[in-house]
């Protein structure tokens, strides 16, 4: 029992996300590094239905109380404080979505040991956990080894492809009582529904997607023209939608959709990680920016360094043309 | 309301960041500092709150390169009360700081009780932990994040809207005191003219704190092993040429993959 | 000759009415107009009091001779008709005035005095022409943007009323057989008379109730004078006599939102404004269908001034329900209505004050915002580090002397676009090697370059211009030139003109100067005689403000280039839209056609297959405006630069 490897199922709306399954096939790895079972965690309430889908895991822990319906960060950080001093694992990986945020800190913090944010990648290296994290932006990349077990790992989504931690098998299930004693003083009151989005943006095959570096709202027009040519739709990173120059229903990665078009074609987007996260399934990324080092060309199949205003309009022409 | 912001430094990325020679932290020469961009928002709904409902703006930030500047243009912009927090030993990750902050909330006189203690949702160097959760953890009390609305506060409770994804937000009821990691403040941070935040400087004491020391033992503990720049392995495969020439060579490309 | 103010008037002394009546007309003239110096004088001083030569020329020209009036060839003539009429009838009023009410002056009426007759039948006969002139413009062809209120008719009525009543009396008084001096004017109307059956003895007390209804006409005029829009006449004088001899620029303040925030010479101009719309003809913002109009403005100036006469008091507000924000953050600051108004108006400045109270507030549009956030903490509008921003010089095959380590001739100043917009860096670099092939010993601060803060002290952020001016004086202190060139006129102006240089400063020029200098001289010879048609358009910041206009034609010619004008041009050049900030702003709902659109049009409409600029921001504005405009196939946007360099290319 001591020394197995969590991961911690993440939900949203009754589903389990595609992040629970990429940090299974994670935790799979590392498991198998270590010669210790795998152990998936699902906490909530009636929800015992989703622990057939966790069959990569050796071991599902489910453990069911009300107050873990509600996605309070609070709540589930204490539940696995519960779980984990019982059974002592030696990893728990968490993944990190604004559903939870903040659960890993807290739960490292109950347990008094090492929580890493920003986790992109988790191996054994001589005997220890080594995990490599996004800093700064996507700027810089940090290995690290935790000195205190359990280590609490955020895990930031993209760490291996979904599909390799989905499994027909159907896994074990083992019933974990938690006490959650106290009386929770976050309560979800009610959620609050996008204001509907004209287009289903996760179903274009063609994404448009514009960043900071388009400079002001009028230059969507040229974002617009290029998506018109191209038979596709526009979306945005977080700034652009701050700024207000595009609605939230057309937000790409975290707060905002995950999506996986054919072509995902990047203007002036940096690549910060919680913009990956929502668009690093592309089947093809174009990224165009005019600083050189931009990470989103770390994660792009190609890439243009050029002024996202000058290449749009001239790339627009050349479609149509091509088109005819 | 008695509201208390923790706001901090962080690289700025627009600078080039330079890892040292040990290879196991940035080059601090190269370094240039800029407040933590949801700090400010943090600083914003604070702001925005006590226009609504009355009370004190205090602004907690550890010592570091230009935070004088950070706090002078909080208190043009409104803060109450900015107070400098000494012994703060800088570094990769937040955790040893948000330890030190959390005890120095305590330590602070005329500081606590307060309502709400805001502080942003994250920051890019959150490394070992996230700071609202850690503090809410010290002081004992609840913690909501990727916070984008406070409002309905009486009776010692307070409605919070929370983001999750795909556009839905949660609205959450917290009973206060809590500290709240936001993302986005209800509006942009204000905008402050240099000629205010120079009458500020006249007119503010920033008021140095010494963190209690010793600065409690980290709970997080993790060894750094190396720092890099991303690797250029996966790297895109980059198209060269005039505007119109790579425009061309895309177009080939979509049609290849039949997208056109 | 009779006196007639001799009689009696219903059994009065008709002096003794004469009297009464002076002395009710100038009381309510004097205490409007007491009423008017109080609401300045509570108001924020500004210094208008120097250079009295200048200001002396300023008034000959602009008063007397009515220069910017008869820019509008055909009302010019008659404004300036009208306003010699009135000169003399003014001047014939008070002395008739003055004989009538002290009879025992040795001095005759005016009308007997001959120069006096000869130049009221002349100015008489010519002015009653020019009113028909004005008239007609105004009822029939009336310009857009000129204000027709019931104000104009009273006026152009009561200046009827007086010249008809003074050539009426003389023409009855030659009726009479007393007039001895006239140029025939006088004779017409005695013919008219007599032809209508005015007996010569009926001529004498028709001469005297013309008389009376001239004096009474113009007493009449006096006191609706300083209640009406017609306060022009006695305030425009002034307006241009204590007018800003230089482009206008605030003194530092928090601005002003409320009537006694605003220097008297601001809430001036409101006095002085004559509704005539020249300034709303020449706006780009309000042509473009963003919500300002610099007359309104003033109007508005003047109804804040009028509702603190009203209620007397303090508080009353421009900014808010009188002047919206919008309409304060349109203006591009180029300096058009100023620059046509014929009575000296300031528009800009109050416009500046109202954006600098906003910006106090808080009350900034989001990408202003953003810009000068970046500003203050980067130095540049483009929030890149300032480490890149000699980043252009990649791509030259020798590397511009760092004049911090060196001692250099010209500074080169480049400006934040020509820096860092990628667009425009092969254009920088073509300046760096044409000044290199010239053999100009020149070089850059690099890093230490900031921009100038030209742009934000137009969008009413003083503290920042002076930052950005203290960090660049700093970095000048520290290098070793003797004098400056720049690419961009918005910096050119800041640092030649507003900058406060410690040791007087250094010559500023703007590269379109030194091109010519260097072409002229044959340091940079041209090897090529380019063809085809161009036009140049002269960018605000440039020209308006620092009065370069030919230093680039001259340039243009030797190229050996066909230059045409556009109808804009000159002083009369119209904004891109990109100036006084509003480069980083929003277009806002509404806008018709953008001031950048309207100019690739004007000068694809006369023939030039190039527009040549001279700005960094007009290349951009233009790119984006020919495309916009359809435009692509018919124009093409260069820099001067460019043509210099494919013109001296070996």
């Amino acid at each position: 029992m001591a020394g197995n490897i969590w991961v911690v199922a993440d939900q949203w709306q009754g589903r389990l996300t595609d992040i629970t399954f990429e940090a299974l096939a994670l935790g799979r790895e590392v498991a198998d590094a270590f010669k210790v079972p795998l152990e998936a965690v699902l906490l909530g309430h009636g929800c015992a239905s989703l622990a057939e889908e966790l069959g990569c895991a050796d071991n599902v822990i489910y453990a069911e109380h009300p107050a873990l319906a509600e996605p309070v960060p609070e709540t589930h950080a204490r539940a696995l404080a519960e779980l984990a001093q019982q059974r002592q694992p030696r990893a728990i990986v968490i993944p990190a979505t604004n559903t939870n945020w903040g659960a890993n800190t807290l739960l490292a913090a109950q347990l008094g040991v090492p929580g890493l944010n920003f986790v992109v990648d988790l191996k054994a290296v001589d005997g220890a956990l080594e995990a490599r994290c996004v800093l700064y932006g996507g700027k810089i990349q940090v290995r690290v080894q935790p000195r205190k077990e359990p280590a609490v790992i955020g895990l930031w989504p993209g760490a291996r492809p979904a599909d390799q931690g989905r499994s027909e098998r159907k896994p074990s299930v083992e019933q974990a009582p938690v006490s959650l004693a106290a009386e929770p003083k976050v309560r979800l009151k009610r959620y609050i529904e996008p204001e509907a989005g004209e287009v289903d943006l996760t179903r274009q095959d063609i994404l448009v997607a514009v960043g900071r570096g388009i400079q002001s709202k009028d230059n969507l027009e040229l974002a617009e023209e290029l998506a018109r040519a191209l038979g596709g739709e526009i979306c945005g990173s977080r700034p652009v939608v701050d700024q207000g120059w595009l609605p939230l229903s057309r937000q790409i990665g975290k707060s905002g959709l995950t999506v996986k078009p054919k072509l995902y074609l990047a203007l002036g987007i940096s690549g910060a990680p919680e913009h990956v996260e929502g668009m690093k399934g592309s089947s093809l990324i174009v990224a165009v920016n005019t600083d050189p080092q931009a990470p989103i060309f770390n994660i792009a199949h190609y890439g243009v360094v050029a002024d996202a205003l000058e290449l749009a309009p001239a790339l627009a022409e050349a479609v149509r043309a091509r088109k005819g | 309301m008695n509201l208390v912001v923790l706001m901090r430094m962080v690289p700025d990325v627009v600078e080039e960041l330079e890892i040292a020679p040990d290879g196991k932290s940035l080059d601090q020469e190269a370094l240039r500092l800029i407040v933590s961009e949801s700090d400010d928002h943090a600083l914003e709904e604070a702001l925005l709150l006590k226009e609504r409902y009355g009370g004190r703006v205090t602004v907690v930030a550890p010592e570091a390169p230009e935070v004088a500047d950070v706090l002078y243009t909080a208190a043009a912009k409104g803060a109450d009360r900015v107070i400098q927090l000494r012994g703060v030993e800088p570094g990769l990750g937040v955790a040893a700081m948000a330890e030190a902050c959390a005890a120095a909330l305590s330590a602070i006189p005329d500081l606590l009780p307060a309502d709400l203690v805001l502080t942003g949702a994250q920051s890019i160097e959150d490394l070992d932990g996230l700071v609202a959760p850690l503090v809410a953890h010290r002081l004992g009390w609840p913690y909501l994040g990727v916070v984008t609305a406070v409002s309905e506060v009486s009776n010692g409770t307070a409605t919070v809207i929370k983001e999750f994804q795909a556009g839905y937000r949660g609205e959450f009821q917290v009973s206060l005191p809590a500290v709240l990691g936001v993302q986005a403040a209800e509006k942009p941070p204000r905008y402050v003219p240099v000629a205010k935040v120079r009458a500020a400087m006249k007119a503010t004491r920033i008021e140095e704190f010494e963190a209690p020391q010793p600065v409690p033992e980290p709970l997080q503990d993790v060894t750094i092993v190396a720092l890099a720049k991303p690797e250029a392995t996966g790297r895109a495969e980059m198209l060269e040429g005039s505007v119109e020439e790579v425009a061309g060579k895309l177009c080939e490309l979509l049609a290849e993959r039949g997208l056109l | 000759m009779t006196d007639p103010a001799a009689g009696a008037f219903l059994g009065l002394p008709a002096r003794a009415i004469l009297w009464v009546l002076a002395l009710i007309a100038f009381g309510l003239f004097g205490w409007r107009v007491a009423a008017y110096i109080r609401v300045l004088a509570r108001a924020r001083p500004e210094p208008r009091w120097d250079q009295w030569p200048a200001r002396l020329k300023r008034f000959v020209l602009e008063v007397l001779f009515q220069r910017k009036l008869l820019e509008e060839p055909l009302i010019g003539a008659a404004h300036l008709l009208i306003f010699w009429a009135f000169v003399f009838y003014a001047t014939s009023f008070f002395w008739n005035l003055l004989r009538g009410l002290l009879p025992f002056l040795p001095i005759p009426y005016a009308d007997q005095a001959a120069w006096m007759a000869v130049a009221l039948e002349l100015f008489g006969a010519v002015g009653l022409v020019a009113l028909v002139v004005a008239a007609a413009r105004r009822y029939l062809f009336p310009p857009p943007r000129l204000e027709q209120t019931r104000d104009a008719g009273i006026i152009l009525s009561l200046i009827t009323i007086v010249l008809l009543s003074s050539l009426t009396g003389a023409g009855a008084l030659v009726l009479a057989g007393e007039h001895h001096a006239g140029v025939g004017i006088a004779s017409l109307f005695a013919g008219l008379l007599s032809g209508l059956g005015v007996s010569p003895e009926q001529g004498v007390q028709l001469n005297v109730a013309m008389w009376w209804v001239h004096m009474v006409t113009v007493l009449g005029f006096l006191v609706y004078i300083p209640y009406s829009k017609h306060l022009h006449l006695l305030a425009s004088p002034f307006g241009v006599l204590f007018g800003s001899l230089k482009p206008p620029m605030p003194a530092a303040s928090e601005g002003a939102a409320r009537l006694e925030e605003f220097t008297w010479r601001q809430l001036f101009s409101g006095l002085a404004c004559a509704e005539c719309g020249r300034c709303d003809r020449a706006c780009p913002a309000l042509n473009s269908g963003y919500p300002l109009s610099p007359k309104e403005l003033m109007h508005h100036v003047k109804e804040m001034i009028m509702a603190s006469l009203a209620s007397g008091g303090n508080g009353h507000r421009l900014l808010g329900d009188r002047v919206k924000p919008e309409a304060v953050w349109a203006c591009m600051t180029c300096l058009a209505c100023i620059q046509r108004c014929p009575v000296g108006n300031e528009h800009v400045p109050v416009l500046i004050e109202l954006r600098r109270r906003l910006m106090a507030d808080g009350e900034i549009e989001a990408h202003l915002q953003e810009a000068l956030t970046n500003l203050a903490r980067y130095g540049n509008s483009f929030g890149q580090s300032a480490r890149n921003r000699a980043r252009w010089t990649q791509g030259l095959d020798f590397k511009p002397k760092d004049a911090r380590k060196e001692p250099v001739t010209w500074l080169w100043f480049t400006g934040d676009y020509a820096a860092y917009d990628p667009r425009l860096q092969p254009i920088t670099r073509a300046a760096a090697r044409l000044f290199q092939r010239a053999g100009l010993d020149f070089g850059i601060l690099y890093e230490a370059e900031q921009n100038s803060g030209n742009d934000a002290r137009r969008a009413g952020e003083e503290g920042l211009f002076e930052t950005l001016m203290e960090k660049n004086l700093a970095a000048f202190a520290k290098a070793r030139f003797e004098r400056i060139v720049t690419t961009d006129p918005h910096s050119l102006h800041a640092l030649k003109n507003e900058y406060q240089w410690q040791n007087g400063g250094v010559p500023v020029v703007h590269h379109t100067e030194l091109l010519w200098e260097l072409i002229r001289t044959n340091r940079l010879p041209l090897n090529k005689r380019l063809n085809g048609r161009v036009t140049y358009h002269d960018p605000c910041y440039l020209g308006r403000y620092n009065g370069v206009y030919e230093a680039p034609r001259q340039i243009l010619r030797a190229l050996g280039v066909e230059l045409v004008e556009m109808p804009r041009h000159g002083s009369r050049s119209y904004c891109c839209g990109a100036g006084g900030g509003r480069i980083w702003m929003e277009d806002v709902p509404g806008i018709q056609e953008r001031p950048a659109e309207s100019r690739v049009r004007e000068a694809a409409a006369v023939g030039a297959g190039t527009l040549v600029v001279a700005c960094p921001k007009d290349w951009v504005m233009f790119q984006d405006a020919r495309k916009t405009a359809g435009l692509e196939d018919k124009l093409v946007v260069k820099d001067i630069i460019e043509l210099v360099e494919e013109a001296t290319n070996p």
